[in-house]
């Protein structure tokens, strides 16, 4: 049940010998992308969260074969000559990051969601929210994931104030 | 690594067909959200698989000249919450497919697969039951085609022949023109759930009075239902408190709720109540009637 399929990974041009039978997790964590985790391994959790078109999905609920032709991103990928994407820094500043297993499904998550909703007007909370609904998170307790992504969303112009209104909560 | 005795990929619905027709243990796997949960629970029934994911004829959203709208049975859960035909003309449907499981199952996951597995919670069927939704079915016979509430026949179970796939959810312009439709979803949490209760309500007004009301709950009994004795009875109603209360008090009638680990009985029963009245005020409150 072996099949040659071709992809992007993280841009980079690919073929894989994958077996059918194989999930795109599997696949990927088998050529190194070890920051895709498996939890659940049944799309309850979302830690195996990938890109493949710039779409989120659960890499453990997808067959390895279906991404022939297709682009995936994975949280390795997202981080370009040592920088890291405007989404990693922002969970970096607002202390999203704790235990870390979460993290990377978390990330692309994010990712698709501040590319598809930058520059428009007024992103709510609860629109946040609900775009993260499918990435479970043990230790922070969601709210300085939010706030990473409204740090994103609000662009370079209206951070400066953003952080003076944080360190004034903080205060 | 998923244990499946044979997997073979179809580009076609005709070599879908045919390939489930040579195999009648195999079985079509689309968004794979419900397959490969089941394999991963190490299921045996799920081992020989016919992979219709990428069948491009199964995945668009049209509307035919004379109006009827077209879904085809390879529709994420992510196209019907944002394709234009379905916002615009049945909002119903994009409100049901928005509380499918979280975002990265409705990318997944197909409103055929939704329909096809049974599941008496399926989050799609209580809209499309309102909608007078039909299924088109296409085997190695030819095509047929018949009403939703036909297609179920019992948890679990639809009416799908041997080597047949459903191919597309079709709903006539008299079905959706001059209509109001609701949904509400009865659930623990507000993601990643599955319904308690499911009521999506649709009526057509004439004046202050319900020419015509379709009810359907999902998770209210063995499969999706419509409530058609409670239907006939809110028909030609003056839309009032005493409509809301005859058709509250009416509904447990075409139901057959169960005792789960989800809920009891009697709180199901009480949920299917109280969203009968308040999904049909909603619905009434589109067109334009309010109860006070």
């Amino acid at each position: 049940m072996i099949q040659n399929i071709s992809c992007k990974i993280n841009s980079k041009p690919v073929t894989l010998r994958v077996d059918v039978r194989q999930s795109l997790l599997e696949v990927l964590r088998e050529h190194g992308y070890t920051s895709v985790k498996e939890g659940c391994g049944s799309g309850e959790c979302g830690a195996c969260t990938v890109l493949v078109d710039d779409v989120p999905l659960d890499s453990c609920l997808y067959l390895a074969v279906w991404v022939d032709g297709r682009s995936i991103r994975t949280a390795e990928g997202e981080t370009r000559q040592g920088k890291l994407s405007e989404v990693q820094q922002a969970y970096l500043d607002s202390g999203a990051v704790q235990c870390g297993f979460c993290t990377p499904g978390l990330i692309m998550t994010s990712t698709a969601f501040v590319e598809k909703h930058k520059g428009k007007d007024k992103i709510s909370r609860a629109e946040i929210r609900r775009a993260h609904a499918g990435n479970l998170c043990r230790c922070t307790g969601y709210e300085s994931i939010i706030r990473a992504v409204e740090q994103c969303l609000a662009g370079a112009e209206d951070r400066d104030t953003y952080d003076e209104c944080r360190l004034m909560k903080d205060e | 690594m998923f244990d499946l005795d044979s997997y073979h990929k179809a580009s076609t619905v005709e070599e879908a067909i045919a390939l489930l027709a040579q195999n009648p243990q195999a079985i079509p796997i689309a968004g794979g959200t419900d397959v490969l949960v089941r394999l991963h629970q190490g299921h045996p029934d799920y081992r020989h698989l016919v992979d219709i994911h990428d069948v491009a004829e199964l995945k668009s959203i049209s509307m035919e000249p004379d109006g009827s709208i077209v879904i085809g049975s390879g529709v994420t859960f992510t196209d019907l919450m944002e394709a234009r035909i379905i916002t615009t003309h049945i909002p119903v449907l994009a409100e049901g497919a928005s509380w499918v499981g979280g975002p990265q199952v409705r990318n997944m996951a197909t409103v055929g697969g939704n329909i096809s597995n049974g599941a008496p919670s399926a989050d799609s069927a209580a809209p499309l039951l309102v909608l007078n939704a039909a299924v088109v079915l296409k085997g190695p016979q030819g095509t047929r085609q018949m009403p939703l509430h036909e297609f179920y026949q019992g948890p679990g179970r639809v009416d799908l022949q041997q080597a047949e796939i459903m191919t597309a959810l079709r709903i006539a312009p008299d079905d959706y023109q001059c209509w109001f439709a609701s949904y509400y979803k009865y659930a623990m949490r507000d993601a990643m759930d599955i319904a308690t209760i499911g009521c999506a309500a649709a009526c057509k007004l004439e004046g202050n009075r319900v020419s015509e009301l379709r009810l359907a709950y999902t998770v209210a009994g063995p499969t999706p239902l419509r409530c058609w004795k409670t239907e006939e009875k809110a028909r030609g109603a003056v839309a009032d408190q005493a409509l809301l209360q005859i058709v509250g008090t009416s509904v447990l009638n075409d139901l057959r709720p169960r005792e789960s680990w989800r809920s009891p009985k009697a709180f199901r029963e009480q949920i299917i109540k109280t969203l009968a009245e308040r999904v049909l005020q909603k619905t009434l409150n589109q067109g334009g009637v309010s109860i006070s």
